[in-house]
């Protein structure tokens, strides 16, 4: 199947390792990703603090720029799914505002029909597109012995609800015991990582993470699985600052769940990503998946 | 010979007479339409001096016709039908024009208001020279009633009626009669223990000469109408011979299966295969659970027949089907218990320790699986803190809108017995205390002495993931303190969550057997909200209770009571009078074509086999007109709604030359010359 | 619930907050159950919970609202506005807020600084800098922050996580037609 992709700024630096593990594991399920041409940065949450017309508009250059052949957007980053579909949503909903974005693209020649575009997070369409048969015939690698904390984070499950529950979401539960791994149960899933606080105040930044680490902890995972680019800096790239602050002593790797899904199929580890975390998951996976962990499987 | 019609024009105080020119209608009609023979108008039409003045006109001046110009018939047709019939016209010779409501009320201007007025009185009295004398249809009432639903409240309206000396059939679908009453502990506020209140009122029902009670059975279908029901019930076979069976109980006692009780113990406590639903059930009849008896699902055992004194075991029992016939109903089929799951942050279902409500009263319960010890699931621990979440379900755009009205008493009836029973510390979430009938601000007061813990705040979640060692192996409930402004958390060791009420999932279906609907939300609608609560727009079917929206045992006992009332005085009178307002089919323009039938929202059309045509039924005929319009060969028409009665109407309005184009616009301008066109 | 301000500013903010917010007459709706302060993973952080400020924002209290850091320290978990059971959309309404406080001047914490430097970066390369935006941030409004930011920074310019020249888009002229035109529209309503 055909899709068109979106990767966002963060995939093209700081979480690398995502975008690299995307494009791998997408190539061995057969799922072609189309990246967007010259797509621009859907603003985080910072453009709409300032100007709510304006970060619609900026948005939707990108959806606008989706071919007429394929309706479905797919990306990554939760931060870039989420104002991707929350924009195509307030231009439907919103036919005040719609027209105004549609004004503003105009400028730049540009156009977008609110709703002419699925806008989708990357988990749903490796979970519901492909599905369960296709992935567990293409496993070689099972992740046997491997205890995995599922982490969601907030922006892929809420606000918007139709892929899986906001509350108590499971399809990465699922996909992950598909792939023979032991998922933990892990009651933070979907609490907030704390996105920019990090960079604004670190006292309530650091203990919202340190709640998150010390819960996978507790249900002795050996690793996070995160679905979005703040989420896994936040956990990995600060854990060492969160040690300082609360005198713990942390140490657990936190991987882009396309890093492990590329692990049981098979692929080398150095074109899932592997090495760019902070705090090393290798030796974990050596240690439970064997010591041929990292190396592609013919 | 021409008709002699006679208009009134209501003034109606200054309802009317402050937007429309009251007097200037009356001329006008009078001196414009024909046949109008007395026109007047008068301060107020319904008074008794107006209505005399109404009766003496038609003996004086021979009227064969009479026109009322004021309210909305809802209101006063009634009155001025029978007016008409005192003075010896028929009252279907009566015509009313709206001219408060649809006129003076929604007028900007006199002018406009004075046109309109005109028009519709015009209209009305060019119509009623077209209407046809018509007599109300007299049908006896069978003094027997079907209550459907064997709670307190259908117990209640059984035992009103049974008592006044009238035949009831109590009908309950499960295997004996009590309802969610007869699975609570204790009763707020009195305290007074469920059973003991409720179960004498059960043995009533059992025992009483005048009550055929029917368990452990399902209404199929009701045909008919008020006076003349006929039911078709479903008895689902019990695989008991109820005629041998004395309760003795040791088919159950003797019973190697045992399987959880998802029925009355809520999933808390274990029955067997072949049982009774609690001990002080009525009938004390037992039912086999055909999906869990080795009998039935292996072919084996068969023990209870073996044991059984009387040889009451029947394995090859099969349902049975009664046809009742009654003259009335009442619809008496409580609620269920929401799903808790569909709040995954409360835990329920996934953290041990999260009870629901209906799980809390059978543990509370001394009869109940615990032996009415407060304790978690382990079945030994005395929980040292206890939080009670209100609203779970209710008062949520997500779930139900509505407030399940009884949570915030039983959630002080929950303190009260944690208080009593154990040590625990006891915290209500709440977003409001509704403590608003006799003797429950009392009640509150009382907890509050008692030392229980109130949070403002509605429960954000619920949670095992301690932050701090001291909430480890606690259940922690996160909300704000609005009272506070501050978010808190509370450690506890069992939650019991207040779930909400919600309507029976096949309530619709039930409302569709009996001819009547369903609210938005779920709940069976009442005739009038106000001044109505138990009747439906069906007449002769009648609601109690929680089906009609939540509500506490008073209200329910009283609801009960108010619908065996409405029956007995149905039953008194003897007699129904349908209004004659129904359609007729015409067999000599009928094809057999049948769209009527399946468009007859009351299934009041049926087809005559022998003489090939479709008959209309008037006691169950409302008047609708749906076939009148549907019918393809025109052959329908419906009574007082004749093409001829309507057209002359529309003539009425626009041929009268009351609203003529060039009539002035704005208020003050005079009217400008009507032309005077004889119709 | 609704107490009578008594000055222009304040009478017109709930009007004011419910026409910046899509959907946001849903706050008449709010029944100051406390959901969202009880969900917000910030809420110990903020001045006034999410349930206080619809309850000022009711209230008419325009300057103490539009000056406390409640909506800077939102995160948009949207926990609130999943659960809020009247179908309030919280978390716009915090974007609102913090919109209106950077137009009336009452904005506070490094919050605004930081949304800022990334809309300026965005309108000038079309992607976001990290880099770009780390230094300058930090710079000019945290710079003693900056020197404990350095260990981390190196770890991720050495695993090839952070890079020290900004991407640009191609077609930027496009992009700076949409935004200009964006703005003009914005400023006439």
């Amino acid at each position: 199947m055909k899709y068109a992709y979106y990767p966002g700024c963060s995939l093209e630096c700081s979480s690398v390792a995502y975008e690299m593990s995307v494009q791998a594991v997408a190539e061995a399920l057969d799922l072609t990703l189309a990246e967007l041409d010259d797509w621009n940065c859907c603003g985080a949450t910072e453009y709409f603090s300032q100007d709510e017309l304006t970060a619609c508009a900026v948005i939707a250059r990108n959806l606008s720029l989706v071919e007429p052949d394929v309706d479905q957007l797919v990306a990554s980053c939760a931060a870039c799914f989420l104002n991707l579909k929350k924009t195509d949503h307030l231009m439907g909903e919103h036919p005040e505002l719609g027209a105004k974005v549609n004004e503003a693209l105009a400028a730049g020649g540009l156009s977008y029909q609110a709703g002419t575009v699925n806008v989708r997070h990357l988990l749903d369409v490796i979970y519901t597109d492909v599905g369960e048969g296709p992935i567990r015939e293409k496993i070689v690698r099972p992740l046997t012995n491997l205890r995995v904390a599922p982490y969601y984070g907030c922006q892929v499950v809420r606000p918007y609800t139709d892929f899986d529950d906001p509350e108590y979401p499971v399809k990465l539960d699922e996909l992950f015991r598909w792939l023979g791994a032991d998922v933990v149960e892990y009651p933070v899933k979907t609490h907030c990582c704390g996105g920019h606080m990090t960079q604004i105040s670190e006292p309530q930044a650091f203990e919202l993470i340190r709640r998150l680490l010390q819960s996978a902890v507790d249900r002795e995972a050996d690793m996070i699985l995160c679905m979005c680019p703040m989420c896994q800096l936040n956990l990995d790239a600060y854990q060492r600052a969160v040690n300082g602050y609360f005198k713990t002593e942390f140490n657990m790797p936190i991987v882009f769940f396309t890093q492990m899904v590329g692990i049981a199929l098979g692929i080398a580890s150095d074109r899932l990503g592997f090495g760019k975390e902070i705090v090393s998951a290798e030796p974990v996976i050596l240690e439970k998946l064997g010591p041929k962990a990292l190396e592609p499987v013919a | 010979m021409a008709e002699r019609v006679g208009v009134y024009v209501c003034h109606c105080g200054s309802n009317i007479a402050g937007s429309v020119d009251v007097e200037a209608v009356a001329q006008w009609v009078g001196e414009n339409v024909e046949n109008v023979v007395v026109a007047r108008d008068y301060k107020f039409m319904c008074s008794s001096l107006g209505q005399q003045m109404i009766e003496d006109d038609i003996r004086n001046e021979k009227l064969t016709r009479v026109v009322v110009a004021a309210c909305s018939p809802t209101l006063h047709e009634k009155t001025f039908r029978r007016v008409c019939e005192n003075a010896g016209l028929n009252a279907y010779f009566f015509q009313m024009a709206n001219i408060r409501e649809q006129v003076s009320w929604v007028a900007t201007d006199t002018a406009s208001a004075t046109r309109k007025a005109k028009a519709l009185v015009a209209a009305a009295a060019k119509r009623v020279q077209r209407h046809e004398s018509l007599v109300p249809m007299k049908v006896p009432v069978n003094p027997a009633t079907l209550v459907i639903g064997g709670g307190i409240a259908g117990i209640q309206a059984t035992l009103e009626l049974a008592d006044a000396g009238y035949p009831v059939y109590l009908v309950e679908r499960e295997p004996s009669i009590g309802g969610h009453m007869a699975q609570f502990d204790k009763t707020f506020p009195t305290l007074d223990c469920s059973a003991c209140i409720l179960t004498p009122k059960m043995s009533e029902v059992g025992q009483h000469e005048n009550v055929t009670l029917i368990t452990y059975a399902e209404l199929e279908e009701v045909t008919g109408s008020v006076g003349g029901f006929k039911a078709k019930i479903r008895k689902k076979a019990r695989h008991v011979d109820e005629t041998k069976c004395t309760g003795c109980g040791i088919c159950s006692e003797k019973c190697p299966t045992k399987v959880l009780d998802t029925g009355f113990e809520v999933g808390l406590g274990q029955r067997k295969a072949i049982y009774t639903p609690f001990p002080q059930a009525v009938p004390r009849i037992p039912v086999i659970d055909t999906d869990s008896c080795i009998h039935f699902v292996k072919g084996k055992c068969g023990l209870c027949q073996k044991v059984c004194p009387t040889g009451a075991i029947d394995f090859d029992q099969q349902d049975e089907f009664v046809e009742l016939e009654v003259g009335n109903i009442i619809l008496a089929t409580g609620w269920e218990l929401f799903d808790c799951k569909k709040i995954p942050q409360y835990g329920y279902g996934r953290l041990e320790n999260v009870y629901t409500n209906m799980e809390f009263e059978r543990m509370c319960n001394a009869a109940g699986p615990t032996g009415g010890k407060i304790v978690l699931r382990d079945g030994k621990t005395e929980p040292e803190s206890v939080a009670i979440v209100h609203c779970v379900g209710s008062r949520d755009d997500n779930h139900h809108s509505y407030c399940s009205n009884v949570c915030c008493m039983a959630s002080l009836k929950f303190g009260h017995l944690v208080l009593e029973k154990t040590n625990a510390e006891v915290y209500s979430f709440y977003i409001d205390l509704r403590t608003s009938k006799k003797d429950y601000e009392e009640f509150y007061q009382r907890l509050l002495r008692e030392g229980m813990h109130f949070v403002r705040g509605k429960v954000a979640e619920i949670t095992e993931a301690g932050r701090v060692p001291f909430e480890n192996g606690k259940l922690i409930v996160q909300a704000e303190d609005t009272l506070l402004g501050r978010q808190r958390r509370v450690p506890v060791d069992m939650v019991v969550l207040m779930g909400a009420m919600q309507p029976q999932p096949d309530a619709g279906d039930m409302g569709r057997k009996c001819n009547f609907a369903c609210g938005a939300t779920g709940w069976f609608t009442e005739r009038h909200p106000k001044l109505d609560p138990v009747a439906t727009m069906t007449d002769g079917v009648f609601v109690a209770g929680v089906c009609q929206g939540p509500k506490d045992i008073p209200a329910s006992v009283a609801q009960g009571a108010a619908a065996a009332a409405r029956v007995q005085g149905s039953i008194a009178k003897g007699i129904v009078t349908i209004e004659p307002i129904t359609a007729s089919v015409n067999p000599d323009r009928c094809s057999a074509c049948r769209v009527c039938i399946s468009l007859c929202p009351y299934g009041a059309i049926e087809f005559n086999d022998e003489e090939h045509v479709s008959q209309v039924n008037p006691a169950l005929c409302k008047g609708c007109g749906t076939c009148v319009a549907g019918c393809p060969s025109g052959a329908i028409s419906g009574a007082h709604f004749t093409d001829d009665q309507i057209f002359s109407e529309i003539e009425g309005l626009l041929k009268s030359g009351a609203l003529s184009a060039d009539a002035p616009a704005a208020q003050g301008e005079p009217e400008p010359e009507q032309e005077s066109v004889s119709l | 619930m609704i107490t009578v301000p008594t000055d222009q500013r304040a009478a017109t903010f709930l009007d004011d907050v419910i026409r910046e917010t899509p959907g946001g007459e849903q706050i008449r709706h709010c029944m100051q159950c406390g959901s969202c302060g009880g969900s917000c993973p910030n809420g110990p952080e903020m001045d006034h919970t999410p349930r206080a400020m619809i309850a000022m924002i009711n209230a008419g209290q325009r300057d103490k609202a539009l000056s406390s850091n409640t909506m800077w320290a939102c995160v948009s978990c949207y926990a609130c506005t999943t659960r809020c059971p009247q179908n309030i959309p919280i978390t716009d309404i915090m974007y609102s807020l913090k919109r209106m406080s950077l137009q009336e001047g009452l904005a506070k914490t490094d919050a605004p600084a930081l949304a800022k430097t990334f809309t300026g970066l965005l309108d000038k390369y079309g992607r976001s800098f990290e880099f770009g935006l780390a230094s300058r941030y930090y710079l000019f409004n945290r710079p003693m922050a900056m020197l404990k930011m350095g260990p981390m920074g190196l770890s991720m310019f050495t695993r090839g996580r952070m890079s020290l020249i900004p991407t640009k888009i191609r077609q930027l002229d496009q992009l700076k037609a949409i935004i200009d035109k964006a703005r003009e529209l914005g400023d006439k309503s």
